[in-house]
């Protein structure tokens, strides 16, 4: 005899309003019926009613989580359309605060885990450390989350001598003190005993179903899509990160890494900061279209942008990566048991409010 | 098997005593640029050309010339991207710290 038993919109563990319809026989999950639509926004219909410049800071808050990819994706989008090459510095500029971004979502997310399997001094450890990055970021462009400093042609903000010595400071304190986090999130016996063959996702699936970002990256397949060199990574040294557990654990393991990459990102950015204008000045309104993707910290992002020769876009399309995860999610979800569905839901890193906008 | 991992830390904390602050006491200097509110510190130097008006995108800034001349900002519908101080011809307006908000 089977049963339906409701997963959200308000969970202890959901961050944001996600609903699963679970079926469950016993203590089993049979199926997932995944309910979305309560934090629906209307901002692709709103941003076909605005200046395309406006745009940048209304894309800016599809997600509070990273908003500042979100805005540069949009900006590459308009620029691909106008032909506008980028200056250096700019390009740099952005890989730095992506990084921010990257390491503040991931210690965000490892946070809500960790509170997920009911390890709250964890949960409160780790923010208390994404509190660093938060600084930075408010340092450098005078917002925690909201940066506002991508532009079309550019970047608005600059990282000046004092600010990269902060920026420095605060990346070797992360650096520190994420050391005993990840210590506890990868060894502990309780913690493992809650992660380790949970929610697996083998590679053929995850790729059939289109998993992106750390999930598939977790289950042994080499995507990342900073690989192809967008901004300046095609001159930084990285390798993406791939785990092959194919579990929560993995999935864990590559964000933990991933933390410590955008670290090192960072610092080489910071590092090789060239000196030229921050932006390119241009003229007139975009005509034509341009899909352009680029790597965020829950995987990958697609604009699909097109402007029809008015200072108002034609269309505006987001395919946000959580969008791209929920179907693997709900292959992990089929037979495991109901105690788990919370940490499985949030191994994937799901934002709701970027997957509905 | 490893047990007990975060002791080391909890015992640590115990000792170290609380990382926050007491809020409304002690307060954290706000950082330099901070964006806390949009003020215009001297309404005479502004010419009501509206520009700041036209590049807002949250319509929170009003601007009329007539009758009479005025400049109107309104707190909560701003999302502080600072498109209006970039645009300032005049540059009358900054940011204020969240406190002046």
């Amino acid at each position: 005899m089977s049963m339906i038993v409701p997963f959200g919109p308000q969970h202890p563990v959901l961050p944001e309003p996600l609903q699963l319809r679970l079926e469950i026989v016993d203590e089993t999950v049979v199926s997932a019926l995944p309910v979305i639509g309560y934090v629906h926004r209307g901002l692709e219909r709103l941003a076909e009613q605005k200046d395309f410049q406006q745009d940048t800071y209304l894309i800016e808050h599809i997600c509070g989580i990273c908003s500042f990819m979100h805005s540069t994706t949009y900006c590459t989008g308009i620029e691909e359309i106008m032909n506008i090459e980028i200056p250096e510095r700019a390009k740099y500029l952005r890989v730095a605060w992506s990084e921010m971004h990257r390491i503040h979502s991931h210690l965000l997310a490892l946070g809500l885990l960790a509170d997920a399997f009911g390890f709250e001094s964890l949960f409160y450890q780790i923010w208390r450390t994404r509190e660093h990055i938060m600084d930075a970021m408010e340092f450098t462009t005078g917002g925690r989350v909201m940066l506002s400093a991508a532009c079309v042609g550019g970047v608005r903000k600059d990282i000046n001598e004092e600010q990269k010595k902060f920026v420095l400071e605060k990346l070797a304190a992360i650096e520190a003190e994420f050391k005993e986090e990840a210590h506890v999130l990868l060894d502990d016996y309780t913690v493992k005993s809650r992660t380790v063959g949970v929610g697996i996702l083998d590679a053929k699936t995850a790729y059939e179903r289109g998993a992106v970002g750390p999930t598939a990256r977790a289950s042994g397949i080499k995507m990342d899509h900073r690989m192809t060199g967008y901004f300046a990574y095609d001159k930084l040294d990285f390798e993406p990160v791939v785990e092959d557990g194919c579990d929560a654990y993995s999935r864990t393991k590559v964000r933990i890494r991933e933390v410590y990459q955008s670290i090192d990102l960072i610092r080489q950015a910071l590092a090789a900061l060239p000196d030229t204008p921050l932006k390119t000045p241009f003229k007139g309104n975009p005509n034509g279209e341009a899909a352009v993707r680029a790597e965020q910290p829950r995987g990958e992002v697609i604009y699909y942008l097109k402007g029809n020769g008015t200072d108002k876009l034609a269309r505006c399309r987001v395919r946000t990566p959580t969008f791209a995860n929920v179907a693997p999610m709900l292959h992990m979800l089929n037979g495991c048991n109901l105690a788990n569905v919370g940490v499985i839901v949030l191994s994937v890193d799901p934002c709701i409010s970027c997957t509905e906008r | 098997m490893k047990i007990v991992v975060m002791l080391k830390t909890l015992l640590f904390n115990l000792i170290k005593g609380p990382v926050t602050r007491k809020y409304p006491y002690e307060e954290r200097e706000p950082f330099p640029g901070e964006r806390g509110v949009i003020l215009m510190p001297d309404e005479s130097k502004c010419i009501y050309c509206g520009l700041c008006a036209r590049k807002c995108p949250s319509n929170a800034l009003t601007v009329t010339r007539a009758p009479g001349k005025e400049w109107k900002y309104e707190r909560f519908r701003c999302i502080l991207c600072g498109a209006c101080v970039e645009a300032c011809p005049k540059k009358c307006l900054e940011f204020g710290s969240r406190k002046q908000g």
